[in-house]
């Protein structure tokens, strides 16, 4: 996914000479091309993120199209004013590519693991932020983003995943998209979340429980029309997110019926991370399932939920 | 220096904004106003009926709680009616506690937590490299401003990309929020350190407006490096009691009797 962002900026870089690549102090080698080609459009800034959101915004303010690249953690954690200050009080068009969204980075530890990002900037106005699922859908969200006139951080997944985007499929930033018609339940997810919800969905086709997938890739803002077109008609709705339980995607849905469906509220289970930090190392599959959240986990807690419902 | 009758203008118009709100960094506002009645009497270029125009100096007050200084010269400079000075802090007006990008004619960033000028300063220096502009980047600090780290990551990268049309200058008048900056985290040898950054540093007295001048056109023909001017002031300049004195950083409940003393250190008729 990675990979396919970085590739897809370097395309577009070539066409649009508005298009400035920021990296921090990336690995030896990264888009040796557009460094070699495009010269005036590469900079590596070295280990000094807040540096480089205040020059991102600088070249934003003179019409330039920034995007930053660095690892999740150093944007977010770090770099939290500068984000709120330089890009998102100014309403400036910067784009955040983070790496290592949710437990990609499960082996560096706590330091490394992006497990609270959206919820750091989702409390900031004017930013969107997005976690696309695969590698053809973040092709699609890159290309997307060069019109967006917002400050936007773009969660990557590991790389590799599973290609759940059908290439005819329309990427619209702040669209959700079904993945898979619902029935009895449906599962709302974001990034990789949606794979691992599609299988989970299979699980459950055995038992005769014909469950959906809502990808919501833009996390902010929310796609409130889906919500609406979908929360009536299921009996259970489980959110899975690769993000502590406090901020993030489920705590989004929440905030939202609230206010907008309040009556879809008592349906809503979410599966998040729990809230602490990592005392394990391992994988991101062995730390996620450490954390409860597999297929087999996920589709036993919509079990569950069907179940409450049914009670109530 | 006597402060001539020009200086004590302009700051009879941070007082007047004073009055209004009752309160403001007071202290860190006198300081600056030699530098900025320079750099706009005689250096920036700039349209006050078109404060976007793209070829326009471009002057970024990092240390945003210095604005009353900013939004004076501002006034003076027709970018907005004098009209607003009389409506400092209150609900709707456009002159806050800091300056605001979008709300305040000629301001180029939003700033007041310290450390976010000078990196965007540089954003905006390479974006006029890459577009062939001549146009040059004013970047104003404060003292203790210079604590942040973030000012230091974007020296380096300043003099990595050579950004000749950037200038930093800092408002040195040795006294932040709570004392003298040699106590609370000491800069010195401040001159050595930006040096070893890689910018031609020069050092002036901050209220000599002849002297700045000086400094500014030494920047102007500067075709290597950033350049650097430390402007030594006097934190209060132009308020006798105020003068050095940390309380006057930032007031707020200024008495009858405090603005009788100012009017009278100002020759303000009321």
């Amino acid at each position: 996914m990675r990979k396919a962002s970085l590739l897809k900026i370097n395309e577009i870089a070539y066409q649009n000479k508005k298009v400035i690549f920021i990296g921090s102090d990336l690995g030896s080698g990264v888009l040796n091309d557009m460094k070699k080609n495009l010269p005036n459009q590469f900079m590596m800034e070295g280990v000094s993120e807040q540096n480089i959101i205040g020059i991102a915004a600088g070249l934003a303010f003179e019409g330039f199209i920034p995007f930053v690249n660095t690892i999740a953690t150093f944007l977010t954690r770090r770099c939290f004013e500068q984000i709120a200050i330089d890009l998102c009080l100014h309403n400036l068009p910067v784009k955040l590519i983070a790496n290592g969204g949710g437990a990609v980075y499960a082996p560096l530890g706590p330091t490394h693991l992006a497990t609270d990002d959206i919820g750091i900037l989702r409390t900031l106005p004017n930013m969107t932020i997005i976690a696309p699922c695969d590698s053809v859908e973040m092709k699609n969200l890159i290309e997307a983003s060069i019109n967006w006139p917002s400050p936007m951080y773009v969660r990557l997944g590991k790389g590799g995943d599973k290609i759940i985007t059908d290439k005819k499929e329309k990427f619209i930033i702040g669209k959700g998209i079904i993945k898979k018609e619902p029935q009895n339940g449906l599962f709302v997810t974001t990034g990789v979340m949606s794979q691992m919800a599609l299988e989970a969905c299979k699980i459950l086709e055995k038992e005769n429980i014909n469950c959906g997938v809502m990808h919501l890739h833009t996390i902010k803002p929310l796609d409130e029309n889906i919500i609406n077109k979908y929360f009536p008609k299921v009996d259970s709705i489980v959110t899975i997110e690769e993000h502590s339980i406090i901020g993030g995607l489920g705590s989004s849905i929440l905030e939202f019926c609230n206010i907008n469906l309040p009556n879809e509220i008592h349906k809503i289970s979410r599966i998040g991370i729990p809230d602490q930090f990592s005392d394990q190392y391992g994988n991101q599959n062995s730390l996620l399932n450490y954390w409860g959240i597999s297929p087999k986990s996920i589709s036993l807690e919509m079990k569950k939920n069907l179940l409450r419902f049914k009670d109530n | 220096m006597i402060l001539d009758k020009r200086s004590k203008y302009l700051r009879s118009l941070i007082i007047r904004m004073i009055k209004v709100g009752k309160r403001g960094h007071i202290g860190s506002a006198m300081s600056l106003i030699e530098i900025l009645r320079v750099l706009y009497d005689h250096f920036l270029v700039f349209d006050p009926l078109k404060p976007s125009c793209e070829n326009r100096d471009r002057l970024i007050l990092s240390k945003g709680h210095g604005c009353l200084a900013l939004f004076a010269i501002l006034a003076d400079k027709k970018f907005f009616s004098k009209k607003h000075l009389d409506t400092f802090c209150e609900p709707k007006s456009i002159l806050g506690g800091h300056p605001e990008f979008g709300k305040v004619p000629g301001v180029e960033a939003s700033t007041g937590s310290l450390g976010h000028g000078l990196p965007i300063g540089v954003g905006m220096a390479i974006a006029a490299k890459l577009k062939n502009k001549n146009y040059k980047i004013i970047v104003i600090t404060g003292d203790g401003e210079l604590n942040e780290g973030s000012n230091w990551e974007a020296l380096m990268s300043a003099n990595k990309h050579k950004l000749n049309n950037l200038c930093l200058i800092v408002d040195y008048n040795k006294i932040q929020s709570y004392g003298n900056t040699s106590e609370v985290l000491d800069l010195e040898p401040l001159s050595k350190k930006l040096s070893s950054f890689g910018l031609h540093v020069l050092e002036v007295d901050g209220h000599n407006i002849e002297k700045i001048k000086v400094c500014l056109n030494t920047f102007q023909n500067n075709l290597n490096c950033p350049t650097a001017i430390i402007c030594h002031t006097i934190k209060g300049k132009g308020l006798p009691f105020a003068e050095n004195n940390p309380s006057w950083h930032h007031k707020s409940n200024i008495t009858e009797t405090e603005f009788d003393k100012i009017n009278t250190a100002l020759s303000i008729k009321e």
